[in-house]
């Protein structure tokens, strides 16, 4: 390759990698806005779940088709990586397919490997096409992905239709000109798919092949690096944040609602004035949460690491039945507002005031109140979010900082304080029933 | 109702006479004072006394978990409503509590201990499936030979708590025919009650939850939705009528069906 050719690649290789590590800090440091949580304990218990759920996509294969499809993608994107390492040496050091002369005839197996993956990821990526454009599957057609997050869904589709055909274009013309003895395009040996596809270009001369293979290397790469600009802003975040999300999962029962220390401790010492009560480290600003900073990091996490399939929201109650509640919609509301207030981060410092909050401007009561904490939302997650917890979070603030609560609520707490049960019954009748049933 | 119940102890009276309960029946706010509930109350305090176990109740002393409020926001409420459970159970020096609701249950074993309660926590079913195990209760299927069944799960039971056998496990004693709803364990579909809306209207929207769950249920044709929770019965009993399929399905506690399978109640 022309030395010249090698700057350029070297540029726009550095430029790339500067970028994205830019973005990727940028949203490191919007997660640890969210308020102290501690996961890290049980460490190789933590190992084996993110395996499971994060590399072995446990939760995928409850919908074993759309999991299989995904797969084809997800496997054919990892191992395309080493691919991907191959042509970023050969473009700074000016080498052509530096790999294969040192792995021989695994070379021929790893690159036959990657086109067959390649092809399987271009059927997956049709079908996916198919059932978000053609189909309209429901949940993939949800209020909440009108605009930019539904043409995000398609745009990375058809990319990775380029990249692969990028791929294959590349290996193909590469095959040919290896059988014309063209130079510097030494011997593979017989690459499964690109044998046959080389015959798409018979008859085609050397200079043009050399353009094509050319081109479709450089469009291979520089497609990758654009991706892997793109993803930090996309729903395909997930590809990468799965995996620390997984690893962070929370292992209580999902029954479990997280405790409020500091409200614990003054109801004891209320109580009883002579109570050991500990003291809390880190008390949050608010009880309950206005912002997604009054949020802890696991939860902001959880947003970025949201891959908008929709799964929670098909299984809400309160979906299915027409509120306006969607689980979806909150993590997606959760992750636009952290995006947003690092940008005014960036713009302002840390001490900007925009008067907007995650509550009020994105979520509204009506949706919070819709939440029959029934978990299936958690349950469905593929990749361990958990919109509930954020829901009764936001709760928390509209009740005990905004006092609004229904009517009926009220009167449900009254009881509850007065007669100790959320019905208005005495509470010395409360052992009546042994003489009527 | 065979009879009046005979034996329900108190943990005072117990204590009053130097004496602990083997197990405390953790009755609930809903068990005690919602009609529909405590006929389930009813039929499970007399499995109890039909299998001589030292059990009490605390009565007036029982106090709302806190369940709802803590589920609304309100967790100054909570707390202090736990604060007085807790502080009232190990001065009995409680250590283990059987309770008919899913949501006490959850609380009790889940959200108790970090505030200071410590106790080994059973729900109904659970505890009825050891009773089975352990030879301490014998079910009698035959009154509900042929009768189709089908176990709507609650929440704060399955996904919350992963029981999803015992209450089936339970059921299978009956000799009737257990049939799945589409959406069953892990993909159960809510009642409609939980996190507090069984205090308030639904938020607006095209359909109540609980006739979308009735309709799942009336769609495998059973002659009985058997439940294990005292919201969800009352969730589906509304949606039966509401269907006016009151006359063919009937909504039991699993605990009211093993009571009326050993002739326990009528
Ligand atoms: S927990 Fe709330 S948001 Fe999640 S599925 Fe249930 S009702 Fe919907
Ligand atoms: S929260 Fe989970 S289930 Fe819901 S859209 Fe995001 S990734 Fe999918």
């Amino acid at each position: 390759m022309h030395i010249v050719l090698q700057v350029v690649f070297a540029i726009v290789f550095g430029f790339a990698a500067w970028m994205a590590t830019r973005k990727f800090l940028a949203i490191r440091r919007n997660i640890f806005l969210g308020r102290p949580e501690n996961l890290s304990d049980q460490k190789g218990r933590r190992w084996q779940h993110m395996l499971l759920f994060a590399l072995g996509q446990k939760k995928m294969f409850k919908k074993p088709i759309p999991a299989i499809l995904h797969l084809f993608i997800y496997v054919s994107f990892v191992i395309v990586n080493i691919e991907v390492l191959e042509i970023i040496i050969d473009g700074v050091t000016g080498s052509h397919r530096f790999f294969a002369p040192y792995l021989g005839g695994f070379y021929t197996f790893m690159i036959s490997m990657i086109e067959l993956l390649s092809v399987l990821a271009l059927i997956a990526t049709f079908a996916f096409l198919w059932r978000r454009n053609v189909m309209k599957l429901k949940r993939l057609n949800q209020p909440e992905l009108k605009g930019w997050p539904f043409k995000d869904a398609n745009f990375i589709l058809l990319m990775e239709i380029v990249l692969v055909t990028a791929i294959l274009t590349m290996n193909a013309t590469d095959f040919r000109l290896q059988q014309l003895g063209a130079a510097h395009y030494h011997d593979t040996g017989n690459l499964l798919i690109a044998q046959y596809t080389s015959n798409i270009f018979m008859g085609i001369g050397t200079d043009t092949l050399i353009a094509i293979e050319r081109t479709a290397w450089w469009l291979h790469i520089i497609g990758i690096l654009f991706f892997l600009n793109y993803i930090p802003y996309s729903k395909h975040l997930h590809i990468i944040l799965a995996f620390p999300n997984s690893y962070y999962v929370r292992f209580s029962e999902k029954g479990k609602m997280d405790n409020m220390p500091v409200i614990m401790n003054e109801v004891k010492t209320m109580l009883d004035p002579s109570a050991q009560v500990e003291p809390i480290a880190n008390p949050p600003k608010t009880f309950g949460a206005k912002d997604v900073t009054d949020l802890t990091w696991k939860h902001l996490m959880d947003a970025y690491s949201c891959t908008e399939c929709g799964r929670c929201t098909a299984a809400c109650p309160a979906n299915i039945t027409g509120k306006l509640l969607s689980p979806r919609k909150i993590m997606m509301d959760t992750r636009d507002r952290l995006e947003e207030v690092g940008k005014q981060i960036q713009l302002h410092g840390p001490d900007f005031s925009d008067n907007k909050s995650l509550l009020g401007d994105y979520i509204t009561t009506e949706e919070l109140r819709a939440c029959t904490t029934c978990n299936a939302c958690v349950e469905e997650c593929p990749v361990n979010i958990s919109p509930l917890s954020i829901i009764l979070e936001l709760r928390r603030y509209t009740i005990m900082e905004q006092s609004d609560a229904p009517q009926e609520w009220n009167l449900m707490f009254n009881n509850m304080e007065n007669n100790q049960a959320p019905w208005q019954f005495n509470p010395a009748d409360r052992l009546n029933w042994k003489d009527e049933v | 109702m065979t009879e009046n119940l005979k034996n329900v102890p108190t943990v005072a009276e117990l204590f009053a006479n130097g004496e602990s309960p083997e197990i405390l029946f953790w009755v609930g706010c809903a068990g005690s004072f919602d009609d529909r509930a405590k006929k389930i109350t009813g039929a499970f305090i007399r499995i109890l006394n039909s299998i001589q176990i030292k059990f009490a109740v605390l009565g007036t002393e029982e106090g709302c978990t806190g369940d709802p409020a803590r589920r609304a926001g309100n967790e100054f409420l909570f707390q202090m409503l736990a604060a007085n459970n807790i502080a009232l159970m190990n001065g009995y020096g409680i250590k283990k509590i059987v309770t008919t609701c899913p949501h006490c249950f959850n609380i009790l074993k889940n959200e108790y201990p970090e505030l200071g309660g410590n106790y080994e926590v059973m729900h109904h079913t659970s505890f009825l499936q050891s009773l089975i195990d352990e030879g301490k209760l014998t079910v009698q299927g035959g009154a509900f030979k042929g009768k189709r069944i089908t176990f709507h799960d609650s929440c704060y039971l399955g996904r919350a708590n992963q029981i999803y056998e015992a209450p089936r496990n339970v059921l299978a004693k009956l000799d009737g025919a257990l049939t799945e709803m589409k959406s069953c364990k892990s993909k159960g579909l809510c009642c409609g009650a939980g996190g507090a809306q069984m205090w308030k209207e639904a938020e607006h929207g095209q359909k109540e939850i609980n006739i979308e769950r009735t309709e799942q249920a009336l769609e495998v044709k059973p002659d009985i939705i058997a439940s294990a929770c005292p919201f969800c019965n009352t969730m589906m009993t509304d949606g039966v009528k509401i269907k006016n399929k009151e006359d063919e399905v009937k909504v039991f506690d699993v605990a009211e069906l093993i009571a009326m399978a050993n002739q326990l109640m009528a």
